[in-house]
């Protein structure tokens, strides 16, 4: 297994259209790292350049320290598993497995064993002489990922394997994959949109936006720090709550006051200076609904959307009428359209972002590992 | 950091495919470059010199642009001409009008679709000479079917081979006959590509199936129609093979178009110079078309997809 | 229009374009001395005279052997030759090739009249006329850009995701074209190769300017110079007619669609 590296790499295309700016990523041996972001992030054409099917604008690439910028995708040892599999649909299962080993003139008995080794790990032996055809979704994703395993490379690229697969099969999936990167201790990059696939999967996310990383971190480290007001409102689901508030020094504690709300900071004021725009975002999670007229702030229910083990209630705050306030409440509580209701927020989960740049503002108590 | 240019950037790599590309590239684009370009080349070249084959003591001097000047007031060139815009006019027009009619039928075609259109292949599929037989057999005197058809309507038939202005009909009728199949295809495909749902959204709107085909069929068709109408103009300007078979460009030189009469000049007359004038003037004409019909094609056809 | 209106507007029209055909079908079979007699619908004699007098006095077999191996020749250099140029326009990075596909698509557009001059007297120099390689080079000419063009928009329609897997196995260009990319193509392939066949079969001008003898005019040559005899020969005409027509009606038939498929996917213009 290898470890990759990408050194202030860009992509710009011939029609002028920017898709990676000045990427430093360093990926350990052995860990699987989660691309994610939002279509036109960049995080497909990442990948692409690490596997060598572009080349890279300016930068550099390197694969175990060596550097392989200027290495064809054919000589740099990579496997990739495509969002369609890409299975050589003129060839057998047992065929396209052995396509990679042949080109790397392993003798035939070698392959045949390692063909058949890998087969059975995934549990296709009896495809072995089918067409991809003749395959359902799913064993297609198994051929490919049988595909990438057999020839042993130095990492695996994953481009969105999981996109094509209904959901049921999808969170299975999953988690065959996550045993998969555990059983083969293999360097993986892994390309997603779907923010659930990147907490479960990831030791450690990329989150992109518009060619750029905005963080990467460990996921709980993503979701309970976010770097910015992107990755707060991109990682989890529903999405954080976010407004902006005026700060104000009051007797040495900090106040955050919107037309909604005012809310009395306790140990984090430190950061806060007097008179700034303050952007605060705060969890469904850790909103709690309470009876109209107590709690922080009240509103008018809007939707409610029971999911069976919880509900999600959206609320439109008073006093700000273009703001919803997504709380996540018990299934059983008894909450109606059109109620008027309170909330409350918890203050120690908290998120601060600074008013114009939507940076993450210095440490709040919040977070413990 | 300085940012290497693309170039240099994984530079080999470039090279090595690059290299590769143009050796993949180059066999097919020599010989084309041999059989086409130079000859085209070296037809304008030849067409600035006098060069008659029948009077070798002439050598081949310089001469400029004396030869197109010798074809624009040349009658039998001026001539010519005219019966090729006619041809074309009378040919294309026909063509496009038959042609959207086939297709309009084609289109709703319910069953038998494959047997209807290889019948309707056929008459393209077919040797250029084959169909300029086929209908000169038709509209032989004095007891082809047309005259016999003729004689039993009541009508006197001319003689239509050796009538200058009667023996063009045979001529466009096989011309017509042998590609409308294409064009009408060609306005298939686009006729298909229409959206269903915008005919049903006009029919539930109140419009008639006339209305439905100004307003809707039309004016999508268009694209589809300009190209069929560019390239038919094309290929109809050029007309040779019908016209040799079926009258030799005659009685006389009546039926003479632009291409019989170049090849007369050059391969009968052997004056090459001059007949390379006539050649690089057709040249010009259909250049002119095939831009046009190019653009229209879309610069989608130049789009670049590279693996 | 009512509904029954457009089924009789096809059988009028489909029966409008293969009428002629079927007449001289039948015509074919005629004796002689029939032909310009009161034409009828059903003939009442069928004679295989005329197809004797083609085979047995006229060697017609000859000029049918010059075209199937001009037409067989043409395009197997065609789609040899423009597959491999089309896979490269197609899918690899080089600097002109945009250029190189706007001249292809003029090239193809040559008016055949306005090159017949020089490449008459190049094969006569290189005496070539009145040979095969005479006939095969300059029929490349519309041959070869008719192919690249359809192979093109073939090969960009193949997912890119196949050649990258392939790369990504380990396959240099080379083996992934050869091993990949066209096994997958043969669909494009023998399109452009019908195409090329039907269009060579079919050429007149280039035949007829470049043989010189009966030894080597193809069939549409040879039928065409049937006439100039004392009497035109109609029976034989239209027989050889026939034989013409036959290869390229079967291939029209076993491949409509095909022909269909490329003939309106832009790349052909006529």
């Amino acid at each position: 297994m290898a470890s990759i590296a990408l050194q202030g790499v860009s992509k710009t295309f011939h029609n002028g259209q920017v898709a990676v700016r000045d990427v430093t990523l360093d990926i350990a041996d052995g860990e699987l790292l989660v691309l994610l972001g939002p279509s036109g992030s960049g995080k497909s054409t990442v990948l692409r350049l690490i596997a060598g099917l572009e080349i890279p604008t300016s930068g550099r690439i390197t694969i175990d320290g060596g550097d392989v910028t200027r290495v064809p995708p054919q000589h740099r040892d990579l496997a990739m598993v495509f969002q369609s599999y890409a299975l050589y649909p003129h060839k057998s299962v047992r065929e396209n497995l052995a396509f990679g080993l042949r080109m790397r003139h392993l003798d035939p008995a070698g392959v045949a064993a390692r063909v058949h080794e890998t087969a059975a790990a995934l549990g296709i032996e009896a495809l072995l002489d089918r067409r991809p055809a003749q395959l359902s979704g799913g064993q297609r994703q198994r051929v490919a990922l049988g595909r990438a395993i057999v020839r042993e490379p130095r990492a695996f690229l994953f481009d969105e394997p999981l996109s094509n697969l209904d959901p049921i099969r999808r969170v299975g999936t999953r988690a065959e994959l996550a045993l998969l990167h555990r059983r083969l201790r293999a360097t993986m990059v892994y390309v997603t949109h779907d923010q659930e696939e990147a907490m479960t999967l990831g030791t450690r996310i990329a989150v992109m936006r518009d060619g750029a990383i905005e963080q990467v971190a460990p996921a709980l480290e993503v979701y309970h720090r976010p770097a910015n007001t992107f990755v707060a409102r991109f990682v989890g689901s529903p999405a954080m709550n976010v407004w902006t508030c005026a700060s104000r020094r009051v007797e040495g504690r900090v106040r955050l006051v919107s037309p909604a709300l005012s809310i009395d900071l306790e140990e984090s004021g430190a950061a806060v200076a007097d008179g700034v725009d303050v952007r605060v975002g705060v969890r469904p999670h850790d909103v709690d609904l309470v009876p109209h007229g107590q709690g922080d702030g009240t509103g008018r229910v809007e939707v409610v959307e029971p999911l069976g083990s919880t509900t999600v209630v959206h609320l439109r705050v008073d006093g700000s009428p273009d703001e919803l306030m997504r709380m996540i409440v018990p299934a059983d509580t008894p909450i109606a359209a059109d109620q008027e209701a309170g909330f409350r927020l918890r203050r120690d989960r908290l998120h601060l972002f600074d008013g114009r740049s939507g940076r993450r503002l210095a440490e709040d108590s919040a977070w413990r590992p | 950091m300085t940012a290497p240019s693309p170039a240099t950037v994984g530079g080999s790599w470039r090279r090595d495919e690059a290299r590769l590309g143009w050796a993949l590239a180059l066999p097919a684009l020599g010989v084309i470059g041999l059989v086409a370009l130079f000859p085209i080349v070296w037809t304008f070249w030849e067409s600035l010199h006098l060069h008659d084959l029948r009077m070798p003591w002439r050598g081949r001097p310089f001469v400029g642009g004396a030869n197109y000047a010798e074809a624009i007031a040349d009658a039998r060139f001026l001539e010519a001409l005219a019966h090729t815009a006619g041809f074309v006019a009378a040919t294309v027009t026909l063509e496009i009008g038959a042609g959207l009619l086939l297709a309009l039928a084609l289109d709703r075609l319910a069953r038998a679709r494959g047997l209807i259109r290889t019948a309707v292949l056929l008459p393209w599929a077919i040797p250029t000479v084959v169909a300029a037989l086929v209908w000169r057999f038709i509209f032989e005197s004095p007891a082809g079917l047309a005259n016999a058809a003729l004689v039993r309507l009541g009508m006197a038939p001319p003689t239509w081979f050796a009538d200058a202005a009667a023996a063009w009909i045979p001529l466009v009728l096989a011309d017509v006959w042998k590609t409308t199949p294409f064009v009408a295809l060609l306005l298939l495909a686009g006729l298909q590509n229409i959206d269903r749902s915008l005919h049903d959204a006009a029919a539930i709107d109140g419009a008639g199936p006339y209305q439905q085909f100004r307003q809707i069929t039309l004016p999508l068709l268009t694209p589809a129609l300009l190209v069929a109408f560019l390239f038919r103009t094309l290929d109809a300007f050029r007309v040779f093979d019908i016209v040799y078979v079926m009258t030799g460009g005659g009685p006389g030189t009546a039926t003479e178009s632009i291409a019989m009469y170049t090849f007369t000049v050059i391969m009968q007359n052997l004056r090459f110079g001059f007949g390379s004038a006539l050649s690089m003037i057709i040249f010009a004409v259909s250049f002119v078309f095939a831009l046009a019909g190019i653009r229209l094609l879309g610069g989608h056809a130049f789009e670049d997809r590279p693996a | 229009m009512k509904v029954p209106a457009w089924p009789l507007v096809t059988v009028i029209l489909v029966g409008a374009i293969l009428f002629p055909l079927c007449w001289v079908a039948i015509a074919s079979f005629t004796p002689e001395s029939r032909l310009f007699a009161e034409p009828a619908l059903v003939p009442d004699a069928l004679v295989l005279d005329h197809y004797r007098a083609l085979f047995g006095g006229r060697d017609f077999w000859t000029p049918v052997r010059n075209s199937l191996v001009v037409a067989g020749a043409t395009t197997a250099f065609c789609v040899a030759l423009g597959a491999t140029c089309a896979y490269a326009l197609a899918r690899l990075r080089f600097p002109g090739k945009v250029p190189i596909l706007a001249l292809v698509l003029a090239v193809s557009m040559f008016p055949q009249i306005s090159i017949v001059s020089p490449l008459y007297l190049v094969l006569r120099e290189l005496r070539l006329l009145n040979t095969y390689p005479g006939l095969v080079l300059p029929y490349l000419t519309f041959a070869m850009p008719l192919t690249i063009w359809l192979l093109v928009g073939f090969f960009r329609q193949l997912p890119p995701e196949l050649e990258e897997a392939g790369l990504m196995d380990g396959a240099g260009r080379l083996r992934t074209l050869w091993e990949i990319i066209l096994p997958l193509s043969w669909p494009g392939l023998a399109t452009a190769a019908i195409l090329t066949f039907l269009y060579s079969w079919n050429e007149f001008l280039f035949a007829l300017s470049f043989t010189l003898g009966p030894e080597r005019h193809t069939v549409p040559v040879a039928i065409t110079l049937f006439r100039g005899q004392y009497q035109v020969p109609w029976g034989q005409i239209l027989a050889a007619a026939m034989v013409a027509t036959v290869p390229v009606a079967a291939l029209a038939f076993a491949a409509q669609r095909r022909i269909i498929a490329g003939l309106t996917s832009g790349a052909v213009k006529g």
